[in-house]
């Protein structure tokens, strides 16, 4: 899996979260982009991107990931 | 009421759910406007706020709009017991408090005596019944409480459900008289979650690993479940039950087109495994009529086949099981509709059942039908089952006797096809009526009819059992409800009045009448038993209310009908009228014999 098939998923599941399909994540998009990511739909989010790659994040990887760079991180990494 | 969404109908994918919430919202919004309003407070022993999202879901495709009062984290016992303004001020028309084996205050240890595990045991009885006794006292609304799920392990093993020691055993015994309580106090109800936790998986419903990172006592693929189980109370309390089913015949209550294979070609009964399995089938179908839903056949075939079909010597339905059989070669939305309108019910209160994919299609264009996609045979019972249509939380004996009321009313129609003169049909039907102030044993049924009756209601007021029973004990209310019964059966309760007197004014503030006794002159003795209750509190005006809603045109001339006056009308149709009854009134029902 590329880091663009990776954007491209995430893409998806944060436009179905947040019911809005404008939205473009990069590397630097972190909760303070996105008008509706508080604390509830963090967890949502993580649930749905689990979900979507099949995979699970660590308890603190969910509360360090600071932003949507260092998920795609993660996924990569997780998902080879 | 519009189209459902069957995103919500099970069978449904809960992470889908989960994942596309918002975007559920938006369209379930969009057909609102005529949902009923109901205020639900949810008290949390864990993090509930996705939970009541989710139930917002389910509510809105059950024709209710959610306002939500949401407890902070793990305060429902607090929010209950104590002075709680935000929630006094809320009033709320019910309350769901969403608890675990999580909130288990203190469990057994190995070292405890029987007595000492007794005393748990009703130590957390009793915090769980101040609960529900405080906020019964303060809000007299129903309240929602969820049993035990079993717990994540078992320490004993086996012996966990044998050993009272054990955690298995402690949540059965909790379980155990968390339903006895239920069973003999009205207006709480168990939302079962031992049974949906069970059917979900135990290690499905909850995960250590959600509980300590979001403090959530299920897993959120699990939510969905609970949501659903838990809005199928609500509204089944405030009335949106389904009312009856229109079943398919070939490949949905036997095998095989009886058509072509014969009646002795189809498969049902003994002889073959899939015979067996649509026999279960049909026997399931069949005990719904213990519980007053009404079966109806909708079927492509000619009606000798439909007929030779269901008369078949190893099947379990009989033809005289159902109301209406509708066996012919016309579209199915239209026999559907028609079987609506001759049973006198909006077609959104009966679910379709049909195997095939394409017929449900052209039936769920109908608004607010549900046609859910029921798989194959071996999943029938299960998708029917946990889609809760006919949800349990009153039965009356009316729900009990419901199919031979329709019935009766077939007949009725058919022998006034041999009168020329109404009145003198009305005379033949040998009518008794009843009508009396609201009594403990009708209590259920009367706060049933104010949340299901739409088309003859003049305000459209809905109450919960208990503002019934406190509305028979407010002296200054006169409350009646009518029976009526004819030589071919007894309807039951089918008309509810509550009057507020001031002074020498009567208000009237509720006013239905069950459609299936329309036009029998029952509302004439209604009016005849009220003006003499009203005369005797020497009250010298009816003030009758008409509030419009998409269904009650019927009742739009009601009160000029009935002999009263104009006073006002506004902007959006509401009307408000009077009826002097200071001088002498005459008896406007000749065709009932009442007892009052």
């Amino acid at each position: 899996m590329t880091r663009e098939d990776v954007y491209e998923k995430l893409h998806e599941v944060f436009r179905d979260i947040f019911d809005d399909d404008t939205i473009e994540l990069n590397d630097e998009t972190t909760a303070d982009d996105i008008e509706d990511w508080d604390s509830l739909e963090h967890i949502n989010l993580i649930i749905a991107v689990e979900n979507k790659f099949g995979i699970k994040f660590g308890m603190g990887e969910v509360t360090t990931m600071k932003n949507v760079g260092e998920m795609a991180d993660i996924i990569l990494e997780r998902a080879k | 009421m519009s189209l459902l969404i069957k995103e919500l109908i099970y069978p449904f994918d809960p992470d889908m759910i989960m994942q596309k919430r918002k975007s559920l919202r938006r369209r379930l919004l969009e057909g609102s406007d005529d949902h009923i309003r109901k205020k639900i407070a949810i008290l949390g022993g864990y993090t509930t706020s996705d939970i009541k999202l989710i139930m917002e879901l389910f509510l809105l495709n059950n024709g209710i709009k959610p306002e939500f009062y949401e407890s902070e984290y793990n305060r429902f016992y607090q929010d209950a017991v104590f002075p709680n303004l935000e929630l006094d001020e809320f009033a709320p028309d019910i309350i769901y408090i969403c608890t675990s084996n999580h909130n288990i205050t203190a469990y057994p240890r190995m070292a405890d005596s029987p007595e000492d595990v007794d005393r748990l045991v009703s130590d957390e009885m009793n915090r769980f019944t101040s609960v529900w006794e405080s906020l019964k006292n303060k809000y007299h609304c129903p309240v929602i409480q969820n049993n035990f799920e079993m717990p994540y392990y078992r320490l004993l093993g086996n012996m966990d459900v044998t050993d009272f020691h054990g955690r298995v055993n402690f949540l059965t015994r909790l379980n155990v008289l968390f339903s006895e309580y239920a069973s003999q106090h009205e207006g709480l109800y168990i939302c079962d979650i031992n049974y949906i936790s069970a059917d979900c998986g135990l290690s499905k419903w909850s995960d250590p690993f959600y509980y300590h990172m979001y403090k959530y006592a299920l897993c959120p693929s699990a939510i969905p479940y609970l949501a659903e189980n838990v809005s199928n109370i609500i509204k089944s309390v405030f009335g949106k039950n389904k009312k009856g089913m229109v079943l398919d015949l070939d490949n949905t209550l036997w095998g095989g087109v009886v058509g072509d294979d014969g009646p002795e070609g189809i498969a049902i009964g003994p002889e073959v495994s899939e015979g067996q399995a649509y026999s279960e089938f049909q026997s399931y179908i069949k005990e719904h009529k213990q519980i007053g839903v009404i079966l109806n056949v909708n079927s492509k075939n000619d009606m000798e086949n439909a007929v030779a079909g269901l008369s078949h010597p190893d099947g379990v339905l009989r033809p005289d099981d159902f109301i209406a059989i509708k066996a012919n070669w016309e579209p199915k939305d239209r026999n559907f509709r028609e079987i609506a309108s001759e049973l006198d019910l909006l077609p959104e209160s009966l679910v379709f059942i049909d195997d095939n994919p394409a017929e449900r299609h052209i039936v769920e264009q109908i608004e607010g039908v549900c046609a859910p996609d029921i798989g194959s045979i071996r999943d029938y019972i299960r998708v029917i089952d946990r889609n809760g249509f006919f949800e349990v939380t009153s039965l009356s004996e009316d729900d009990i006797k419901r199919n031979d009321m329709y019935k009766e009313n077939y007949q009725r129609a058919k022998l006034s096809e041999t009168f020329t003169d109404y009145n003198e049909y009305l005379l033949s039907l040998e009518m008794k009526g009843e009508i009396k102030a609201f009594a403990p044993m009708y209590i259920s049924r009367i706060a049933q009819l104010t949340n299901k009756s739409n088309q003859f209601n003049l305000t459209t007021v809905r109450y919960t059992a208990e503002q019934i029973k406190a509305a028979a004990e407010d002296t200054g209310r006169i409350t009646l409800y009518g029976k009526l019964s004819d030589k071919f059966g007894d309807n039951g309760v089918v008309s509810v009045v509550i009057g507020r007197q001031e002074k020498n004014e009567c208000h009237i503030e509720l006013w239905l009448m069950s459609c299936r006794v329309l036009k029998r002159n029952m509302e004439e003795a209604m009016l005849d038993t009220l003006v003499k209750r009203c005369q005797e509190r020497d009250i010298s005006k009816l003030i009758g209310y008409y509030y419009p809603t998409k269904k009650n045109g019927m009742v739009r001339d009601f009160y000029e009908r009935m002999g009263f006056e104009k006073l006002s009308s506004d902007e959006t149709g509401n009307t408000v009228w009077e009826l002097d009854i200071s001088g002498s009134y005459e008896n406007k029902n000749k065709v009932i014999d009442v007892e009052e």
